[in-house]
């Protein structure tokens, strides 16, 4: 019961390898059909049908679509810097497919040879590594948007570098709140102290949740956040000239982006692939073998991992990933698009010093808690919960307040409060 | 194996360097860079430093250097600026640095166990493991300088906030109208 039979290297290869393979091809398989879901629910919120002609309900689609962009004719512009132009797409496209590998997806799998964790490679520093590598990201949209020699592509490829580098900001400030309360960055421990604490973080940490979730939707450049490819501005920004597989890898980029920011959501706020209201899936890599656990004197109770809580847990987990990647269609078809200045104002002016001051908030709170030593659980995070639902609350009476973000309220509002509308969008700063 | 993947990004990382300084163009310089920086990384996961090779990637590879790329990007530099560079007495000088370095390095590696560079190698690298299984990946660097260096790394970050105010009051247009 309990007992860690850890894998031969032969088994750790082995698996390891299978692991990738699989991983990799499901993220594939989820991208294609994130495409045609996208345009499906489009379609669904537009009151139109969609492509619905190739297979059953169009599900055949994404293979067309392949089809037809591999054996397009590539384009290439007389002037562009070639080599650069060529090398863009290959670097967009490398960080957004790494960065699942440290994910856990689902409970350990007991096999005969041992059991193995279900996430590719649990490295020390998890976050962290996600965070790195989709900080890379954006050489492969400025170099494309630069060689293309062509002054669209190029200011769609400026537009990406400053907004990219302004969310990474407030993306890395929203995720130290989680590493606060998990005291560790591999996201393994993020769900292993979610499970422990009895809630989900998104409750103790709800306006971190709100800030993630904006910066991750501006990281992606998705709409509302698509300044780098806004059609009206730039025909279609830093890929204006790309055909064929290369536009296709972008594209890939962009979708293989979304998955991974839905998964580390669903990870850092809804638990992971934990299974709510259920302690028996509680599992975690202890010095004496599986725990789920610790009694009132503070010994480890033994977990025992099995193949249906391994497939519960990995459905929980598809699940929530799947409720986020509807929700970035949802609001892609939703909302109207930023204007530029709107959406620096966003990054620098609300979100960075919100989020740092809501990283204060949670420590403070921590460090009293801890000082009552209160126990990690229910009423930990429950303290926590008010504190930043009131917090929340505050927070998004603030930015409703017709002044960072204006757009279809405006009109209505103007008359009624009668502010000059040329000081309302930036505030005085902005006027000279 | 590690010595494979070693001598892999110790290649990559020399090369790159080498094309920073060579490099035909602006960007290509920068990309070289970005190279050598990533391979540093490499280098220190093989040294189990997993904590500093993500702050490196995500510091100097994917911040510092994506805004000398947006600086490059922005004055548009093209070919026109050979003219700038220097030469004569500033290749011998910088010639001359790289030797000295390389010296003091080989000097170095070269000592034995007692007296060079790796003496007492094999107990800090213990200390160093136990040290990371106890604190974790992070706590190994942060402990120690939220404790024992918290002076030192309050100044650090003063000194930035005022190279900060600095490049803000440089770059702040003069006042044309008065006030603000």
């Amino acid at each position: 019961m309990g007992e860690m039979q850890e894998l031969s290297t032969f088994w750790f290869v082995t698996i390891g390898a299978v692991k990738v393979l699989a991983v990799f091809t499901v993220v594939m398989v989820v991208v294609a059909y994130m495409t045609l879901a996208e345009r499906r629910v489009s379609a669904f919120i537009q009151d139109r049908l969609g492509p619905n002609r190739v297979g059953p309900f169009g599900l055949l689609q994404p293979i067309a679509d392949g089809l037809k962009n591999i054996i397009k004719e590539e384009t290439m512009p007389g002037t562009a810097a070639k080599f650069y132009f060529v090398l863009g797409p290959a670097l967009a496209i490398m960080p957004a497919v790494v960065t699942m590998a440290v994910i856990p997806f689902a409970a350990p799998l007991p096999t005969p040879v041992g059991t193995v964790d279900m996430v590719v490679a649990d490295v020390p520093i998890g976050i962290l590594y996600i965070l790195a590598l989709s900080s890379l990201a954006v050489y492969g949209i400025v170099l494309s948007g630069w060689a293309s020699n062509n002054k669209y592509a190029f200011l769609g490829g400026l537009r990406a570098s400053a907004q990219m580098i302004s969310y990474e900001v407030a993306l890395g400030l929203s995720v130290i709140a989680v590493l606060l309360l998990v005291g560790n960055v591999t996201l393994t421990e993020t769900v292993w102290q979610q499970q422990q604490l009895g809630m989900w973080f998104v409750f103790p940490l709800s306006l971190a949740f709100i800030f993630f979730l904006i910066s991750a939707l501006a990281e992606t450049n998705r709409l509302p956040f698509d300044m780098p490819e806004a059609e009206s501005e730039l025909i279609t920004g830093y890929h204006t000239e790309y055909s064929a597989m290369k536009f296709s890898m972008f594209f890939i980029a962009e979708y293989a982006h979304v998955v991974t920011a839905s998964a580390l959501l669903a990870t850092l706020f809804f638990g992971g692939w934990d299974i709510p209201f259920w302690t028996g899936d509680d599992m975690f890599r202890h010095e004496s073998g599986w725990i789920k656990g610790f009694d009132e004197a503070g010994a480890p109770i033994a977990a025992t991992p099995s193949v249906l809580i391994t497939l519960l847990t990995l459905g929980a987990f598809c699940a929530k990933t799947g409720f986020f990647l509807l929700l970035y269609i949802w609001i892609r078809w939703t909302l109207p698009r930023f204007r530029y200045d709107q959406v620096m104002h966003l990054g620098w002016k609300v979100m960075l010093p919100g989020a740092l001051g809501y990283i204060m908030l949670v420590a403070g709170t921590m460090l009293v808690l801890e000082q009552l030593e209160v126990p990690f659980g229910m009423l930990y995070g429950g303290v926590l919960t008010g504190v930043s639902g009131i917090t929340t609350l505050a927070f998004l009476f603030f930015v409703d307040r017709d002044r960072v973000i204006s757009g279809a309220h405006r009109k209505r509002n103007v008359g009624r409060r009668r502010v000059p509308v040329a000081r309302e969008a930036g505030g005085p700063a902005a006027s000279n | 194996m590690t010595d494979v993947l070693f001598i892999l990004f110790a290649v990559v990382a020399t090369g790159g360097a080498i094309g920073v300084v060579t490099g035909r163009s602006p960007v290509a310089s920068l990309l070289f860079m970005v190279a050598t920086l990533a391979s540093l990384a490499g280098i220190y996961v093989l040294f189990e430093a997993h904590f500093l090779a993500a702050i490196q990637v995500l510091v100097y590879a994917g911040a510092i250097m994506v805004l000398f790329l947006f600086v490059i990007m922005l004055l548009n530099l093209g070919h026109d600026y050979r003219a700038d560079l220097k030469y004569g007495s500033w290749t011998l000088l910088s010639l001359v640095v790289v030797g000295l370095t390389a010296g003091v390095l080989v000097h170095g590696l070269m000592g034995t166990e007692e007296t060079g560079l790796r003496a007492g190698g094999a107990e800090v690298a213990a200390a160093i493991d136990a040290a990371v299984v106890e604190k974790g990946a992070v706590g190994v660097i942060a402990d120690p300088l939220f404790t024992d260096w918290v002076v030192a790394f309050e100044l650090m970050g003063l000194l930035l906030l005022v190279a900060i105010v600095a490049a803000v009051v440089l770059a702040k247009p003069r006042d044309r109208e008065g006030g603000n």
